[in-house]
This record gives C-alpha cells, structure tokens and sequence, in this order.
C-alpha cells in the first residue's frame, strides 16, 4: 500500500491501451539489474524465502495434527491423558520448532524484501524520470512542436505510475503467486491426489468467472472512462470559459449540458462499477464452497476408503484433510492474484515501452566542431583565446585538413541565400529567401501571422536545419557551428514568455548563471522592468510560480527581455517580444533596448509597425516570400504594400 | 476533518437508499461468511468423530433433523451439512454480489449529485469567487478531488462497514469455538493494532509531504515541456537535466523514507499472523489431546485468525485512504460553502431604459484585504448612444472600470447607474442581458460558429447571425471555410486565428443586441484597416447603442464622442481626441508613440 490513491492525477485519458513490444519486459529488468544488481537480487531471494515461508506451514499443521490424533488415540484407548501428552509432545514441539525457524526466516525476508524494495523502486523510479529528463533535454525542437505537451507529461505521471505498480507490487507479487503456487501444489500432491484435483478444478472454475466479470468490466470500463473524459473536458472548458459564460448569461444551459454529460457518466460509471464491485464477493465465496466441497470430498474418501494416491503414500484422515482447507485458500488466493496481476503487468509493460519510446526518440543532431570563444588580439593583432571574459567572442575554427585552428572575430553578420523551407515536406512556407543583415543592423520582420517570420528566426538558431551552407554566420556555414554555441550567441525574446518557478532574480539569472545580482539589476533596469519589481511584495526575492502567473503579461514580457540583456547576447531576436507592453513603456523600453543592442544584428518580429519603424532593414514577407525591403523611408516611398499597411488607417478616415 | 465528510454525504440525495442497503446487506454477507467455518467445524467433528453427536458440536438439531428424515444414514448427514453450506455460501455471494451493485448505485450517484452540486454552484460564482479560487484549482476540485472522494466513499459504505464487523465477529466466533484457545488474539490484536496505527501515523505526514513535492517535480517537467524554446535558447539542457536530477533525487529519498516506514506493515502482520499459528499448533494440538477442543474447532480457529488479522490490515487501509481523501474533502467544501459574492436583489428591476450609464464617486478594490484601490475617485456620464473610447497605459484599470457596469464586480464605494438606476438595483440577468462585454481574454467553445454566435442569442436566426458578423467583419472570412457558418471550433478556438477569434467573440456580442457594448481591448489583434470598418459600421448600424472601446492604439478611439484617459486608477482626463491631443500630457505621448503606426495581422 505504497500510494492508496493510485492515480492522484484521475484515471488516463485517451490513451489507447496497447500491448507492450517483444523485449519490453526483458530491457525494462536489465535497466533494473544495471543499476540494482545485488539488491534485486537479494529481494529475489528474500521472496522465495518468504514464499515458502507462507506455502510450508500446511507440512506441519498436518504433522502437529497428526500427532494429536495419535495423542487422542492413546488417550481413547484407556491411556491418562499425561501419558498420551508426554509421548506425543516432543513431536508436537520439535514440528513446532521447525516451524518457529521457518516462520523467523520469512518474516526476517520479509522484512528485507519491502525494505530493499522501496529502495529499489523509488531508485529505479529516480533513475528512468532522470534518464527521461536528460533525454527530453536534448530532443529537437520539432519532437515539442509535433507532439501535445499534455502527452509527454504523461510520460512523467500516468506511464511511471504505472510503472512503480509494475515493479514495487506486480512483479513480487507474481513471483511470490508462482513459488507459493508451486509448493502448496506440491505439497497437496504429497498429501492426496483426489483432494488436489478438486482444488485445482475450484480454481479453474475462478479463473474462468472472473475472466467472464472482468472482461465484461473491461468493456464498461472503457466506456466508463470516455464519458468522464467528456465530462471533465466540460467542465475544463466551461470553468475556463467561466466569465464568458457570466457575461452571456449563459449558467442555465451550461448547467443543462453539464447535467446531460454527468448522467451519461454516472450510467456508464455504475454499470463499470458494478462488474467490478462484485467481482471480490463472487469469487471469494466460489472460494467457500470449494471449501465445503472440499471437506465433502475428504469425507466421501474417508468413508468409503477410497485408496488414497499421495506421494507420501499416507492415508487420508483428519489431520490432512484440516491442512488442505488452509492450502486451498492458499491455492485460490494465489491463482486469482495471478490473473489480477496479469492485467497490471500488461498496462505496466505497456507504460515502460511508452516510456523506452521517449528515450529511444531520435536526439537532436549536432555535428558542428566550431565553438565560440572569449578572445582578445595578441601584441600582432593577431586573435587569439582568452581564458576569460573579455566582452569579445571569437569563433574557434579547426580544420580537419591540416590540423590548424583558425578564428574569426564574432561580429554577428548573418546571412541566407535563397532559403527554401518546410516543416512537413510538400509544403514549402519559405520560398527563397535572402536576407543580409549586416554586424550592428537591426532587420525587422513584417507579414500576417503564418507568412513566415518566425520560421525565420527557428532557423538561425537551428531550431530547424536546412541543407548546407545556406545560412552563414560571419560568413561560416552555420551547420558547423555547434549548436550550443550558436544558440549562445543568440539572444532570444519571444512573444509567449516562460518563466520558471523560482525567484525573479533567478528569473533573470537564467541568461547568464553566474551572473551577479548587481548585474541582474542593471539588466532589468535597462528593461525597464525595475520599477515594478521592486514594488511587488518581496522585489527581486518574489517567487513566481505558475510561469509568473501574478504578473501582467506585459510584466512577463518586460523580465524576459532583462533575462536576455544579462546574457548580452551579439545577435539578438526579437519575436513580438514588446507586444503586450502599452506602446509608452514599450518607447521606453526600446530607446533602452536600443542602447543595449548598439553596434549589435537585431532581428526583431512585431505587429506593431512603430516598434520596428527605426530599423535599418524591413523585410515585408507575405506567404512565405519576402515581397519588399528596405528602409522605412524606401518603402514609404516604394508605395508598395508597406505603405498600404502604414496609411492603412488614415484611408477610411 | 470528519465534519467536512458528514456534510459530503449529505449530497448522496436519492441515493442514500442505496447508501443505506448496502452496509446491511454487507453485513449480511459478514454473517454468512463467518458462519460457514463455524459450520464447517461441526462438520469435521462430526466425521473425526466417527458420526457420533458430540457435545462439542453446536447444531445438534440439524443432525438430528437430518437423521429423522433419513436414518441411519451419517453420509446423508454429510451430504445436508455440505447442501446447508453451499447454500450459505451461495446466498453470502447473493448477498455480497447485491451490495456491490447498490454500493455501484449509491457511489456513482453520489459522485454524480457532488458534480453537480459543484458545477452548479461554480456557475453561480461571481467573478470574484473566480478569482479568489483561480479556474485550474476549481477544475482539480470538481474532477480529481470528486473522484478521490467518490473512491472513499465506496470504500465507507462498503469496506469500512465489512472490516470491523467481520473482526467483532470472527472474534466472537473464535471465543466460541476456540475457548480460552481465543486468548492469544487478546494479545495479538493489541500489538497488531497499536503497530498499525504507529505506522500509518509516522508514514502520513511524510507522504503527504512528499507528494506535494511530487506534484512540484511534475509541475517543473511541465514548465519545462513548455518552455523548451527558452531552455534551447540559452543552452541551458544541462542545467535543467541537473536541477531536475537533484529535485528528483530528493523527492526519491523522501519516498525511500516513507516507504521504508510502511516496509513495517508487511513483517508486522506476518508476525502476528504467525504468532497465532504457532500457539494454535503449539497449545491447540495439546488442547486437542486433553480434550479440550476438537479438532474441528482447531481448524475454526485457524480461519478465524485469518479473518480477524486481515480485518485489522484492512483498516488500517481504509484509516490511511480517509485521512487522505479528507483532504480533496475539505478542499471540495470549501467551494461548496462558498457563498456567491454577487446575488440579485429582492425585488429587482427588470427593464433596462436606455444606455445611459453614469459613475459617482466610485472606488473599487479587488479584495477588502487589498490595501490600494483599483480604482479611485471615478466620476463619469455617458449619454445613450454615445461611443466612448478609454485608453491608459497597462495597469490603469481601464478593464477594472468597464466591468462594473454589467456587475461583474460590485463597487466598493459610490455607485454606478445604467439607465438611471443603480446595477444592483436589477435583475443581473436583465442587466447582462443588456450589456454585452467582449472580454480581453476571450474564449470560443468547442462546437461549430453557429453554437458559438448563439451564445447571444439562443434563438438566432442564420440571417441575423450573418448580420452581425457582417458587421463585425468576420462575415469576410467565415465565408472562405469549407462548412462556412457550420465549421466547428476547437475547444479554447485553436483553429481561428486570434484576429477572426476576436471578430467572432464581437459578433456573438451583437446578436444580444444590446443597450450597451463594451469591446475590452477586442481588436487588437485585428489589423487597423478592418477595425475601422468595424467602427464605421457600429456607427451606422447600431447609432443608439452606447459603445464603450477599450483599446490601446489611438486610431482605435480618436473619433470617439469622449475619450477618457485613465491613469493608475484616475481619470486624468475626458475630452474628445482634438481636446486631448492638445491639453493632455499621456494622451499626446500616446499619440506621439505610436505616430499614426499601425498594427497588422
């Protein structure tokens, strides 16, 4: 009983059950043995321990009982009582003594066994979530882009729940069910045939009923499951519409609908619950009359002396036929844990091959060898490395040819040639483009939502890759530049602001990691974001949580940008990074912006035409192609579309 | 914590019949289970005894009834014990297969009214109980918590009933047929007990620690999963994969802690499990040859034991899973008891003249404990018909402002007036009626344009829906879907973009043709040229409306009858945009910001 509530989460959705791969459970144990070897191990052994543990008694319940009868019949037989006693307690005693160590040694396995196995399973559990973790890390963008959040979160929730079921109780406790299935069989062969078979045929006759309910319960179950789906899919939609419904009036339809679906749910609910519900009773009273039939059995042979086939070739009597009641339980006990656990080893492999599917996800590539460099000119003017910051970076590039290193001064000119693009094949959204932006050049991006500006940007941070060569930065191929140090040179704003839980300084921090807060300071004060943080409750020590959830989105916006002026980036992009900031504190933040990015290549992305009015470059993109650039000046005067768009207000007027 | 799950249950409603029959009927069970090893008992003795009647068994009556009928015949008397056994077993199944159908009935029924009673009530919420609870936590409330409870609840009516009576009972049973042989399960059940309870309580605060720290490390993965471009953006893979890596550790050795105190549930049961075997094979066995019980009785107090241990295992169970239920209960409560902030007055005013709207002295604040006011000092008069455009800077309270006005908040001193009468003063549902807001953070449901524009309207006709969205310019674009007025909206209106979601949300407004429409910031997202249409034509058509217009570029506002400039929850100033351009220091820097740019989409 490790986790009560099994799903805090309530029961998966639409997640279609499906059977594990070959291999799954095989993979799944070496994982366990790689790290847990000895441990596994020894709670192997512990649970056979323990197995027989329970499995044994029924020996010498059976030897203890025998020797009573013997005892009974002495005394029956006109012996006294003390003699009958004395000549059948030393077996009495020297059974229960056997019994004694027995019982000692499973309850010490016993012991062992959770203990190692909370060990294990909490461990283990570490172990695949950082594994996961590490490997989510370095998947591509496009993996986050083409697959629902919601659904790689449960890789971490429902697909490692079931998974902790999977290890910590399913797979003891069918290893437990098979030792202990084994030996009570075993030992009821010892004892009597007949009496074996009836227990056996009682337990078929359980296996076969609950594969009936249960089956029956899987189908409703499923249904079940879809109709609160629906309902809790209502009542997501309708809570975060909530105020849209106020302002409409709209409560009382809401109300009807709701009352619609949650009927449905409480039919499919009880019909679901019902199978399940009555299944237990069923099968634990099939279990009384094996026992009355077992005991009727047992008397049938007794009294007619049925030859009794055993492998201890004992006749039958009292004293078994007491054990065998206990065995049976035992018996039927186990095989229905079997076929209970079957069902939560079959969801739980299910879960770990999800789970192998994330980590055998393709990573993202990167077989760039140049780096960027702090670097400084030697005594020639020549550019060498620096072994520490110098406020210029260099790029570090070795050539394979003849061994030399070469390095070339960070400047920030970004060029594409004729960019042809497409997330999915067949459908181009970058038709040819090319754009040279120039160290120090601020080029801004102007086009509908989905003509393409952000592609753009996805693809000079590498988000996305091109084929070769078509994009150079300070004139080198940027697929050889390694990835993480193209990025760090990239300074990146975008429109939807992540902030993580921790405090705003952290917030901040997380452009440069070892930055001082003197120096995070003087980034939120170039973004303009000082003033508000230090009215809120604790200034820069307020907890966010819930990305920042107590800010305004414009406040969200404004510490983005301080976490990208702390990394002072050379290239900066800018991705409708001022959009919900009011166009007052946006001049604001832009005339410090401005100061900040002097002598560096922005690339900035906005809706609003007076954040971008002052670039040197605009570029009008219209489906994918650029259709007009140049200066403000040049397009007012080119009357093209930049005009129309421009003026567009002053027409109707 | 009892308390919240007593007023719980008191939403079983028209199931409580069923909330009812289901411990009796379990209780029934109980007794016929434990009386089937009783029974068995006479029956081994019967046989060991070679099929004479001793004095040890207990149902004399029914041998002698058998050999009345049959005589002479002690297989017959087998043969009726065993038809006597099998027909307890079969009706203790009867009996438990029944209560596990009304406990269906009654838990399903009670999820079902709790639901309801939640949803109902959170309809009824103003916006300020919104806010107060924040819409993710109501939704955990109504759906997670519901089902957790719904959990408990089976497990009340159902287990927590079958367990201590099945222990009172086997108990019972055990002193009748084992005699002071019964005596060892006065000193085990204590010890079990006592080791249980230590237990749980020791293991319960940790957990619930620790799984509030579980739900933080998945509430980070989350932020992570959503926040790849910026954890890619600044390199930062490996940072967050040994963040993670450390919290994740932490949350495991948390667990190990806990689980390693649980680990003492399973050897502690066993220990007494086997205790009582070992003094029944110890002592019984001797019991046996001196007579003091029977053989029969030895294997009764075998299955009793069993019974009795399982019981109290069960429990503890069920002891661990309310308490933490108890939880979900109290936060389920909690919305349960709260009260609408907002209600309708005694006799309220059903009919909204006209579209004049006024403000005197108002000042607002979001809660009593906020220390400033949202708004302060407010004194404003629209005239019916009249198009105002407010504008300031973000955190002037311009949506503050206009959402008074439908009483989507109440005022916190001084009153505002629609049509002449106070807000409070009408029916709210009159009044929303005729007011209609287009909300900043508007929503679309799922379902096709036409469901969406009913909202409005429920009895619409296509002509007038097509009406409205002309004049809200989506006509234009609804026009080039495929299913055109059929296309159906995904949940939250993914499937537009935020310039057609905005026109839409417009038109949906318009179809409640309203005395006064307030659009809150509703076209931004719009490109200048096709919000001037918009404008042009709810000058046109809609002339005695009044129309109040957020917005934040000035071309939104500038031929607006008045404009008011709203600064940190003042006005600092009303005019028209000739006035204002000359005379107001934010209006001109506004102005001179944007120089006449525009946005596009």
């Amino acid at each position: 009983m490790s986790r009560p509530i099994a799903n805090p989460r309530g029961p998966k959705m639409g997640r279609p059950t499906r059977k594990a791969k070959k291999g799954t459970f095989k993979r799944l144990i070496s994982y366990v043995f790689k790290y847990y070897k000895l441990p596994f191990v020894l709670v192997l052994v512990c649970i056979g321990i323990n197995a027989f543990a329970t499995a044994l008694p029924g020996i010498f319940q059976q030897k203890v009982l025998e020797a009573a009868e013997t005892g009974l019949g002495l005394v029956s037989s006109g012996n006294s009582v003390e003699f009958a006693l004395d000549s059948v307690v030393p077996t009495i005693v020297s059974a229960v003594a056997v019994l004694i160590v027995i019982y000692v040694l499973g309850l010490v396995a016993a012991f062992v066994q959770t203990r190692t196995m909370a060990v294990i399973t909490q461990g283990f559990l570490h172990k695949m979530r950082t594994i996961m973790f590490g490997k989510m890390q370095r998947l591509p963008i496009k993996y986050f882009d083409t697959h629902k959040h919601g659904d790689i979160m449960s890789y971490y929730t429902n697909d490692i729940d079931t998974l902790r079921q999977l290890i910590s109780q399913s797979l003891p406790q069918i290893i437990t069910s098979a030792i202990i299935l084994v030996t009570v069989l075993s030992i009821m062969l010892y004892f009597s045939l007949w009496l074996t078979l009836v227990v056996v045929f009682g337990a078929v006759l359980m296996v076969i009923t609950s594969k009936f309910i249960g089956g029956g319960g899987a189908k409703y179950f499923i249904k079940q499951q879809q109709a609160l789906g629906k309902c809790e899919g209502y009542i997501e939609e309708m809570i975060n519409g909530q105020k849209v419904v106020k302002v409409f009036n709209h409560e009382p339809k809401s109300k009807e609908e709701f009352d619609r679906l949650n009927s449905q749910l409480c039919n499919d609910a009880t019909t679901a619950n019902k199978f399940a519900n009555t299944l237990m009773p069923i099968i634990n009273n099939l279990g009384h009359i094996l026992y009355v039939l077992l005991v009727f059995t047992g008397t049938i042979l007794y009294f007619f002396d049925v030859p009794n086939i055993s492998f201890s070739g004992q006749d039958l009597n009292i004293a078994t036929i007491i054990p065998f009641l206990g065995m049976s339980k035992q018996f039927t006990n186990n095989v229905s844990q079997l076929s209970q656990q079957a069902n939560a080893i079959i969801m739980g492999l299910a879960g770990a091959d999800r789970i192998f599917e994330l980590i055998d996800e393709e990573p993202e590539t990167d077989e760039g060898y140049v780096t960027l460099v702090d670097a400084k000119y030697d005594e020639n003017g020549n550019i060498i490395e620096a072994d520490k910051h110098t406020g210029m970076w260099a790029w570090r590039h070795p050539h394979s040819a003849d061994g030399s290193v070469t390095y070339t001064k960070l400047e920030g000119d970004v060029r594409l040639n004729e960019v042809d693009f497409g997330y999915v094949e067949n459908k181009i959204v970058l038709h040819d483009v090319s754009i040279y932006a120039k160290p120090g050049q601020k080029i801004a991006f102007v086009g509908a939502t989905g003509a393409g500006k952000t592609t753009i940007t996805n693809l000079i941070n590498r988000f996305y890759d091109i084929a070769d060569g078509k994009i150079r930065y300070d004139g080198i191929n940027i697929n050889k530049i390694k990835k993480s140090d193209l990025r760090r040179s990239l300074g990146v704003v975008l429109q939807d602001v992540n902030l993580f839980t921790g405090t705003v300084m952290d917030n901040i921090r997380y452009g440069k990691l070892d930055a001082t807060d003197e120096e995070c300071i003087a980034a939120a004060k170039r973004a303009n974001a000082h003033s508000f943080i230090t009215m809120l409750p604790d200034g820069y020590n307020t907890v966010l949580s819930g990305n920042g959830s107590g800010l305004s989105q414009g406040q969200r916006q404004l510490i983005s940008i301080a976490r990208a002026a702390v990394a002072d980036p050379p290239v900066m992009i800018l991705d409708e990074a001022t959009s919900s900031i009011d166009t007052r504190t946006e001049a604001i933040v832009s005339a410090g912006m401005d100061a900040l990015m002097q002598g560096r290549t922005v690339f900035v992305i906005a809706h609003r035409l007076s954040t971008i009015k002052n670039s040197d470059v605009i570029m009008v993109l219209d489906k994918g192609r650029i259709i007009e650039r140049g200066s403000h000046d040049d397009l007012i005067a080119q009357r093209g579309k930049y005009y129309q768009l421009y003026t567009g207000a002053f027409e109707l007027e | 914590m009892f308390k919240n799950l007593r007023q719980l249950a008191s939403y079983v409603g028209k199931y409580k019949i069923y909330a009812i029959l289901t411990p009796i009927i379990v209780s029934l069970e109980v007794v016929m289970e434990c009386l089937i090893p009783f029974f068995t008992a006479d029956l081994i003795t019967y046989v060991q005894q070679k099929y004479v009647v001793s004095d040890a068994i207990l149902t004399k009556w029914f041998i002698s009834f058998v050999e009345s009928i049959i005589p002479g015949k002690p297989l017959a008397v087998v043969g009726g014990y065993c038809i006597l056994l099998i027909l307890m077993a079969l009706t203790s199944l009867t009996f438990g297969a029944v209560a596990g159908i009304t406990c269906s009935k009654a838990s399903c029924g009670f999820a079902k009214n709790l639901r309801t009673e939640l949803f109902n009530k959170t309809q009824d919420f103003s916006f300020e109980n919104i806010d107060k609870f924040s819409t993710s936590s109501l939704v955990t409330r109504l759906t997670t918590d519901v089902t957790n409870v719904q959990q408990s609840f089976m497990m009340i009516i159902r287990t927590a009933i079958r367990s201590p009576l099945m222990f009172i009972f086997s108990i019972l049973m055990a002193f009748i047929r084992g005699g002071s042989m019964a005596l060892i399960f006065v000193v085990v059940i204590p010890v079990l007990l006592f080791g249980l309870i230590f237990i749980a309580k020791k293991a319960m605060p940790i957990f619930k620690k620790v799984f509030k720290k579980y739900d933080a490390l998945n509430a980070s993965i989350q932020e992570n999963v959503h926040g790849m471009r910026v954890v890619k953006s600044f390199v930062r893979e490996d940072h967050e994969s040994d963040k993670f890596g450390t919290a994740s550790q932490n949350v495991a050795n948390d667990f190990v802690r806990a689980d390693k105190i649980l680990a003492f549930n399973n050897p502690l049961m066993l220990l007494c499990m086997y205790a009582v075997m070992t003094f029944v094979c110890l002592f019984g066995s001797q019991a046996i040859v001196k007579g003091d019980i029977i053989i029969g009785e030895f294997s009764a107090l075998l299955t009793y034991g069993m019974q009795i241990l399982m019981s109290l295992m069960m429990l503890s169970m069920i002891f661990v899973m309310i308490t933490m239920s108890a939880e979900c209960a109290k936060r389920i409560c909690e919305v349960l008891n709260e009260d609408a902030t907002i209600k309708n007055p005694p006799s309220p005013v059903y009919e909204v003249e006209n579209g004049d709207i006024d403000f005197v002295n108002v000042s607002f604040k979001y809660s009593e404990r906020a220390e400033r006011y949202a708004l302060s000092d407010v004194n404003l008069h629209i005239k019916s018909g009249q198009t105002v455009g407010i504008i300031g800077g973000t955190g002037s309270a311009k949506s503050t402002l206009v959402q008074l006005i439908p009483r989507l908040y109440d005022t916190t001193v001084g009153q505002v007036l629609v049509g002449g009468k106070d807000v409070r003063d009408y029916d709210i549902v009159s009044l929303r009626d005729s007011v209609s807001v287009v909300l900043q953070k508007n929503v679309l449901f799922s379902g096709t344009i036409k469901d969406n524009l009913r909202w409005g309207n429920e009895n619409a006709t296509d002509a007038e829906m097509e009406r409205v969205c002309t004049l809200a310019c989506a006509d234009e674009f609804i026009k080039t879907f495929p299913d055109k007025y059929d296309t159906y909206i995904e949940q939250g209106g993914t499937n537009v973009s935020g310039g057609q979601k905005q026109r839409l949300c417009i038109a949906r407004a318009l179809l409640k043709k309203p005395k006064i429409l307030i659009l809150d910031d509703s076209t931004s997202a719009v490109d200048t040229r096709t919000d001037a249409m918009i404008r042009k034509a709810f000058a046109q058509e809609i002339p005695n409306t009044t129309k109040i217009i957020i917005a934040q570029r000035i071309s939104s506002v500038e031929d607006a009858d008045l404009i008011v400039v709203l600064d940190d929850g003042k006005i600092d100033s009303i005019g028209t945009h000739s006035e204002l351009i000359k005379d107001n220091a934010i209006y001109k820097e506004i102005y001179e910001s944007q120089t006449k740019g525009g946005k596009m989409e």
